[in-house]
């Protein structure tokens, strides 16, 4: 381990991030709402923390090694989600507990949306703008923003890149340099997020809240500035919009880039992995509407437009509420919560396994039943055109029996605690997922969980935000040996 | 620069870590998906993985806004093939090949823009011949590079005791010898680069590259040593390319004899060569070595294709009382163990190789490119272009040139005149202007010196 340079890295990041402390200081000047001094304070103990961290170090230029692309990756998102609890701590409108507080930052970095907080409404808007920023600057990545803008990172910055980046297959980058791949998922990101709030400023939501949403929608994260959420607005425009970017934030941005790049949309339906996510939600969808209709919940445009919006929501893992899904019939929520282990594609901003391993899985089982069939077949897995390499599958399999088992356990820890299991199963899959909302005591909020209950679920967030692997592995001792 | 390197061997890898670490877009394709895996890891570049002249690969590696193509993969054939596919599907500006089999390389007309359209063929093979060969004549030298076609040479020597100037400082080497101009470029002591001063004492042991015309080398030389005697008799260990093409160089200028293990090739051998002696056994072979007297001879050049069968009869017809040995060495980790110590000189084929790629992906007018030290230091000859107004260089004394730090010039060609630099010297346009750059980090900074302002279109 090379903590000089560990800390060095550190120090820059603190300092990059309290940075982000200002935005929602000028918010809070421009709607007048009194709540500068938490954010002053963030920014002022994060900077000092950072120069702490950073100074003594910052002559020392060494490698970064794969081992300490892991830890770095953990310890800033750990450190980040602390700092990120600052602002809000201290703030007295909301007054948050310590654990409340952590939750909520955690839950805004890692994209997921689930909520301690209730009255919504009624606090200050530099707060809400700086929770729907956290989700904003989650989204993406942080250490991806860090390397697109700090070229010192350098070749350093590929390990911390994997380390964060969703997905099995993560060497491919989009351009030869590392600082030039990140640049580009940026800008991507930007575009989908400004074109995501003209479109919802068109459909008339307030600046602010355009603005809000669209962090929070093209981030996946779920975050609203409403108690009722996506509900509030009540428009089927608004409605649409959000499907629509919920969508483009849960595709791989790779993808993206290579169609703005050759200028042909087609490009998106030669993904197997896209076209894999759209027939599963497809299908979903119709279940969803044909059930709500059955059951007659909704007349049919309404069964039609709050399935697909529900059901987009929760596969895309963004979890924003339109109808309250926890009223429809048992089976319709459980579906949705099923789906959302599935989550978005890979290298996209959205949580959950990942289609790409789910598409895998599925076809690693095709192939056994095909191997049954002809017992002297030759059966490769293929996506696409490309054969995918068994070392692959093994680490898909790795991945999904590694995500079960933290995800019963931490359920064995939350049941421990007392809750009943429908919310103790959804809280669970909720934060893992990177989801937000759950069901049962959960539905709106998780304000009413023991703090032990939030600090669980915090690190299954995170857990589920680095995908468990580079989480768990800082856990053994193999790594800390020599 | 946007580059695409097709082939992730040796040549491939060490040229993608000079060129990745000087603001150049970096694509490396290969069919070995470890060794890309590997250099990702190292460096910041991109790799893709597949068959390296497919049309398909090309342009998954971005082959259609690329400036240059440099194959260097296992393969004549797929090298020769992606430049073909380079030039006609995607107009690639600049296609660098390397060509190994000699039954390409005799014929020139395979190369033209209508056949296989490559700009720079490049030999491996060729390069280290002359390179050793270089050597050879030069007894004493540890390096030997030549500028301008052979006018100026860059000469790297280690000061052993016996030398007149050992043991005193650089300026008496004027007083010394006042008819021969040289410049000292570079000094280096326990591996650390100095800078020389007048002032600065020679130390035994200290590895110092100068410059001077071709015709003075023998005279410097002779000061930091004691006079070595011309080599005469020459063994050769191997009798591929490399060994064969050295015995047809030196065969009629030194008595030399080549020692190959196959019988058939040694009949091949045989015939075309026309005064060496062709001897079939092993190099490592004691009694052979012995039979041959190898206590009198000047140098064991080891040059088959096996690194480490190179080592051991290095070691063995040093310990048999040869003077020199010169060993070509593949591996780069080997070379650092290996050189200075028993072996006089570990020759690296990748080294030699990348400096003459350099060349060509140089900005500036740059005609020449030596990589030294294991790709650490770079000798360049640049031109000087343009006017006082449009260049940076022209017009002004050399001591009013700001060079980065750690850069000499060495030496100016004007006119096939060779000019050993002083301070008052002026540069004018189109002279050819030889510097020495300890640092690699700063030859941006010396490119950008060379090139030509706007002014000048």
């Amino acid at each position: 381990m090379r903590m000089a340079v560990i800390f060095r890295v550190l120090g820059t990041l603190l300092m990059l991030f309290s940075i982000t402390m200002l935005p929602p200081i000028a918010v809070s000047l421009l709607y007048d709402d009194g709540h500068v001094r938490p954010f002053l304070a963030g920014f002022a103990i994060i900077l000092v923390l950072g120069v702490v961290c950073w100074f003594p170090t910052r002559r020392i230029h060494k490698e970064l090694r794969t081992r300490d692309g892991f830890f770095i990756t953990v310890l800033i998102w750990t450190v980040l989600c602390l700092a990120g609890a600052i602002p809000l701590f201290l703030s007295e409108q909301p007054s948050l507990p310590l654990a409340d507080a952590v939750f909520e930052a955690v839950s805004g970095l890692t994209t997921t949306g689930a909520t301690v907080m209730t009255g919504i409404d009624e606090l200050p808007q530099s707060i809400l703008w700086y929770r729907q920023q956290l989700q904003w600057l989650g989204g993406m990545g942080i250490i991806v923003l860090a390397v697109a803008v700090l070229p010192m990172l350098g070749i350093g910055g590929m390990q911390l890149y994997r380390a964060e980046a969703p997905g099995p297959v993560k060497d491919n980058k989009l351009k030869p340099r590392i600082t030039e791949t990140a640049k580009a998922l940026w800008y991507i990101y930007l575009g989908l997020t400004v074109l995501c709030t003209l479109a919802y400023w068109g459909a008339g939501m307030t600046p602010f809240d355009a603005i809000g949403h669209a962090f929070s929608t093209v981030s996946t994260g779920g975050f609203s500035t409403h108690d009722a959420s996506l509900g509030y607005f009540n428009s089927p425009a608004i409605d649409l919009i959000t499907i629509l970017f919920m969508l483009a934030g849960a595709v791989g941005f790779a993808l993206h880039f290579m169609a703005l790049r050759q200028r042909n949309p087609r490009i998106y339906f030669r993904d197997p992995e896209f076209n894999f996510y759209l027939t599963v939600i497809g299908a979903i969808s119709l279940i969803t509407i044909t059930i709500l209709i059955a059951t007659r919940q909704y007349d049919v445009p309404n069964a039609i437009l709050n399935g697909v919006f529900e059901v987009v929501s929760i596969a895309t893992s963004t979890g924003y509420m339109k109808a309250d899904f926890s009223l429809w019939p048992l089976f319709l929520p459980f579906l949705l919560f099923v789906v959302s282990f599935m989550g978005g594609c890979v290298g996209s901003t959205a949580g959950g396994m990942k289609v790409m391993r789910v598409l895998l899985i599925y076809k690693q089982g095709m192939r056994e039943v095909r191997r049954l069939i002809h017992p002297n077949a030759v059966v490769p897995v293929k996506l696409g055109q490309r054969l995918v390499p068994d070392r692959v599958l093994e680490a898909v399999w790795g991945f999904f029996s590694i995500y079960m088992f933290m995800f019963v356990v931490l359920l064995l820890i939350l049941l421990a605690t007392g809750l009943d299991q429908i919310t103790a199963w959804s809280a669970v899959a909720a934060c893992i997922n990177n989801l937000g909302p759950g069901l049962g005591e959960v539905t709106s909020h998780f304000g009413n969980l023991s703090d032990t209950a939030k600090w669980v679920l915090s690190f299954a967030m995170l857990l589920g935000r680095l995908e468990v692997f580079t989480v768990l592995i800082l856990l053994t001792p193999e790594f800390w040996r020599r | 620069m946007k580059i695409i390197i097709l082939g992730a061997g040796q040549v491939g890898g060490s040229l993608a870590e000079n060129l990745a670490s000087e603001a150049n877009d970096i694509t490396v394709v290969d069919k070995d998906l470890s060794r890309l895996r590997e250099l990702q890891d190292r460096l910041d570049i991109r790799t893709v993985h597949g068959p390296a002249s497919y049309p398909s690969t090309l342009r998954e590696a971005g082959a259609d806004d690329a400036d240059m193509l440099i194959a260097v993969t296992n393969s004549d054939e797929v090298n020769m093939v992606a430049c073909q596919v380079a030039q006609t599907l995607f107009k690639t500006p600049t296609k660098i090949s390397r060509v190994r089999a000699g039954s390409y390389l005799n014929k020139k007309a395979l190369f033209s823009p209508d056949a296989f359209p490559v700009d720079v063929l490049i030999s491996p093979e060729q390069t280290v011949t002359q390179y050793i060969s270089r050597l050879i004549d030069n007894p004493g030298a540890l390096q030997v590079l030549e500028f301008s076609d052979g006018l100026v040479r860059l000469v790297g020597i280690k000061a052993v005791t016996g030398g007149p100037l050992v043991g005193q400082e650089l300026a008496y080497l004027r007083q010394h010898l006042p008819h021969v101009d040289t410049r000292v470029a570079a000094i280096y002591r326990k591996n650390r680069a100095l800078i020389p001063q007048g002032d600065t004492v020679i130390e035994e042991g200290d590895e110092i590259f100068f410059i001077a015309a071709s015709k003075h080398i023998r005279n410097v030389m002779s000061e930091l040593q004691p006079r070595d005697k011309p080599y005469k008799r020459i063994l050769i260990a191997g009798g591929g390319n490399i060994g064969f093409h050295l015995a047809q160089q030196l065969e009629d200028r030194y008595h030399v004899k080549l020692i190959e293990r196959n019988h058939e090739r040694c009949v091949e051998l045989s015939e075309t060569l026309n005064r060496a002696i062709v001897l079939q056994g092993n190099a490592a072979d004691k009694d052979l070595l012995q039979e041959e007297n190898i206590e009198d001879t000047d140098v064991f050049c080891a040059v088959t294709n096996d690194d480490e069968a190179n080592i051991m009869a290095s070691l063995l017809a040093k310990r048999l009382g040869v003077r020199k040995v010169m060993t070509l060495i593949n591996n780069p980790n080997y070379v650092d163990l290996i050189h200075g110590g028993e072996i006089d000189i570990a020759i690296s084929p990748q080294q030699t190789t990348i400096g003459s790629l350099l060349t060509h992906i140089r900005r500036g007018d740059i005609v020449n490119v030596h990589s030294l030290r294991r790709g650490a230091a770079e000798a360049i000859e640049a031109i000087a272009h343009g006017d006082q107004r449009s260049s940076k260089v022209i017009g002004r004394r050399l001591d009013e040139i700001t060079l980065p730090e750690g850069t000499t010039i060495g030496a100016i060609v004007r006119g096939g005149e060779v000019l050993i630099a002083h301070d008052h010297l002026r540069i004018q346009a189109d002279d050819h202007v030889i510097l020495f750059i300890v640092n690699r980090r700063h030859i941006s900074d010396v490119e950008k010196l060379f090139q030509v302002g706007l002014t000048f279109f």
